[in-house]
């Protein structure tokens, strides 16, 4: 798999060619080639132990690579030039871990600061996360949901070029993982490349530009989810709604057509049909429509894709 | 290059969180209190109360510092590592511009500026107390003792920030940081005395005096009471103690160096630790 192919290596924001990375006998990374382009929101999923965290923190500068290089927007994360490259970075941590003591504000003055800020858009950042409420409340008294929101902020501060987020929905609610990825696309309309980690596949299977699945340490597959789609060449799942007396009817008709599977489902009938035999399948169940009284197409899910490239 | 905006923003916070969680003002009054008591019944086994000379009250305050600071600063330092790291922390602040390096030195210093405050505002008030008895001399006395105290503090907080390093979980850190309470502050003079006594005074002289210098509760009490003639007759051990030793400057620096060295360690070991 050439997971750099659609992108220029020179222009990529995130650069990795041949990283590897040990601990002990353990190859926690090995030999990961990746390109993310600027403006991109790219997903990194795989089973826990896949390589996800100790690549995100190699992305971060704050674990060296055993080989290979990794360059992020331009530099090498081992150089001392790197540092200022950070100021450029957000990066939410899978658990974000705040100080009780302070409070909102005084939270991201304090990260503005270690970045170096000099415009760091305290009062922005706050009300972007739906928290200017809560800018003078003390951090020990937020919700994990509220925290995790603050911990966007901090991401935020200063308009980073790249932002790195990890299982950043934690503790959200679903009109906050709205919000969330609403941002998130606004940010990538503005050029700010994004790249994250969740578990939840069916909250970025929308809204991922491109994905790449890590297994063992490297990279299994890279592309976007309609390509990764084609590429494993899932079945489309269609569910028909079916009346009892019309069952064996509607199951005869239907039978005979290649590579089709049939299930019985307590309302119908579950037809599994490789994506080249959908139009032949619609055709014969538009002959079939007075017996029918509903269908719904069910393209494959990414977590059929995950499961089928990690299998 | 270290950056010292990075540092003194790193200690502005750690020294913040200590004051907005009333850590200072708690120790600040644990010193004021126990000072005052050991400073006004220090002579009580005597059959006397009240507030005696100045070597007198330094040399009863020695020891509450002795066991007190020592305990103090471990306690405000095991974590101060590997707590951000067991916590999740360590990474997001790693992920901003600030070296390895200059983390440790701004906790430390956050840290030590919290200690350095409770310290002198605890024995400031004892300064208070007894200054309408003390002449120009004994103020400077005061001083000297205040002002080695809190290199007392900087000394094991250094140690602890050293512990928070290497220990790779905060239960271990404090065990490690309680072991070294117990080493420095109750069995390190009872091997040298156990090595003396064993080796019948053979093995003593100046290097017992020298070996005092590993021990840095034991340079404290040596600044403090054996570089002040009427301490060192009073305590008779003026014959033990090697002449090229009761030096105040040579005693600072190797207080001194004992905040440098572990320090020094700690920032290393932190280093390599990417």
């Amino acid at each position: 798999m050439d997971a750099t192919s659609r992108t220029r290596s020179d222009d990529a924001v995130v650069h990795a060619r041949g990283v590897c990375r040990r601990y002990g006998p353990v190859e926690a990374v090995r030999g990961v080639d990746l390109d993310i382009r600027p403006g991109e929101l790219f997903g990194l999923i795989g089973h826990n132990g896949a390589g996800k965290s100790t690549l995100f923190r190699m992305m971060l500068g704050l674990l060296r690579p055993d080989a290979g290089s990794l360059r992020i927007d331009g530099c090498e994360t081992t150089a001392p030039a790197f540092r200022d490259t950070r100021r450029h970075i957000g990066y939410l941590p899978e658990n974000v871990v705040l100080y009780d003591n302070l409070n909102a504000e005084e939270t991201l003055r304090f990260f503005a600061r270690l970045k170096r800020l000099e415009r760091p858009g305290i009062g922005d950042a706050l009300a972007r996360v739906g928290l200017a409420h809560a800018a003078r409340r003390p951090v020990r008294e937020f919700s994990k949901g509220m925290r995790q929101r603050l911990g966007f902020a901090q991401a935020l501060l200063g308009q980073p070029r790249i932002l790195f987020l990890d299982e950043p929905t934690n503790g959200l609610d679903p009109e906050a993982i709205a919000g969330f990825y609403a941002t998130l696309a606004q940010l990538r309309d503005q050029g700010t490349t994004v790249v994250l980690t969740s578990h939840i596949l069916a909250e970025i299977q929308q809204r991922v530009d491109r994905l790449a699945i890590m297994a063992s340490g490297g990279i299994r597959v890279c592309g976007s989810v309609q390509a990764l789609r084609e590429q494993l060449d899932l079945p489309l799942v269609f569910h028909l709604r079916v009346a009892a007396q019309d069952r064996a009817a509607v199951t005869e008709g239907l039978t005979g057509l290649a590579g089709v599977q049939l299930e019985d489902t307590p309302a119908g009938l579950r037809a599994r049909c490789p994506r080249a035999g959908k139009m032949q399948l619609l055709a014969r169940v538009g002959s079939l429509s007075a017996r029918i009284q509903d269908l719904t197409l069910h393209e494959p899910s990414l977590e059929d894709v995950f499961f089928g490239f990690s299998d | 290059m270290l950056d010292p905006a990075q540092i003194l923003t790193v200690a502005g916070k750690e020294f913040h969180d200590r004051l907005r969680n009333r850590w200072v003002l708690a120790v600040a009054l644990v010193f004021t209190v126990f000072a005052l008591v050991i400073a006004y019944f220090g002579a009580a086994q005597q059959g006397a109360v009240g507030f005696r000379s100045i070597h007198l009250t330094i040399a009863s305050l020695v020891s509450l510092v002795i066991y007190l600071i020592p305990l103090i600063a471990l306690l405000l330092g095991f974590d101060a590592i590997v707590g951000e790291r067991e916590r999740g922390s360590l990474d997001l602040l790693l992920s901003m511009p600030i070296t390895r390096t200059e983390l440790l030195l701004g906790k430390y210093a956050g840290l030590a500026a919290a200690l350095t405050v409770s310290t002198v505002a605890g024995f400031g008030v004892v300064g208070l107390v007894l200054l309408p008895s003390l002449d120009a001399g004994a103020t400077l006395r005061f001083a000297g003792f205040v002002f080695t105290s809190v290199l007392l503090g900087c000394s094991f907080l250094s140690i602890a920030l050293m512990l928070s390093v290497f220990a790779t979980d905060r239960t271990r850190a404090s065990g490690l940081a309680i072991a070294c309470w117990f080493f420095f502050v109750l069995v390190f003079d009872l091997l040298l005395l156990g090595g003396l006594v064993a080796t019948s005074g053979r093995w003593g002289g100046d290097v017992f005096g020298w070996l005092l210098l590993a021990n840095p509760t034991d340079v404290f009490r040596v600044l403090n009471i054996f570089t002040i003639d009427e301490m060192r007759s009073l305590h008779g051990l003026a014959s033990v103690f090697p002449e090229a030793l009761a030096r105040p400057w040579l005693l600072v620096a190797v207080m001194i160096s004992w905040v440098v060295v572990p320090l020094a360690v700690a920032a290393r070991r932190f280093r390599n630790l990417a």
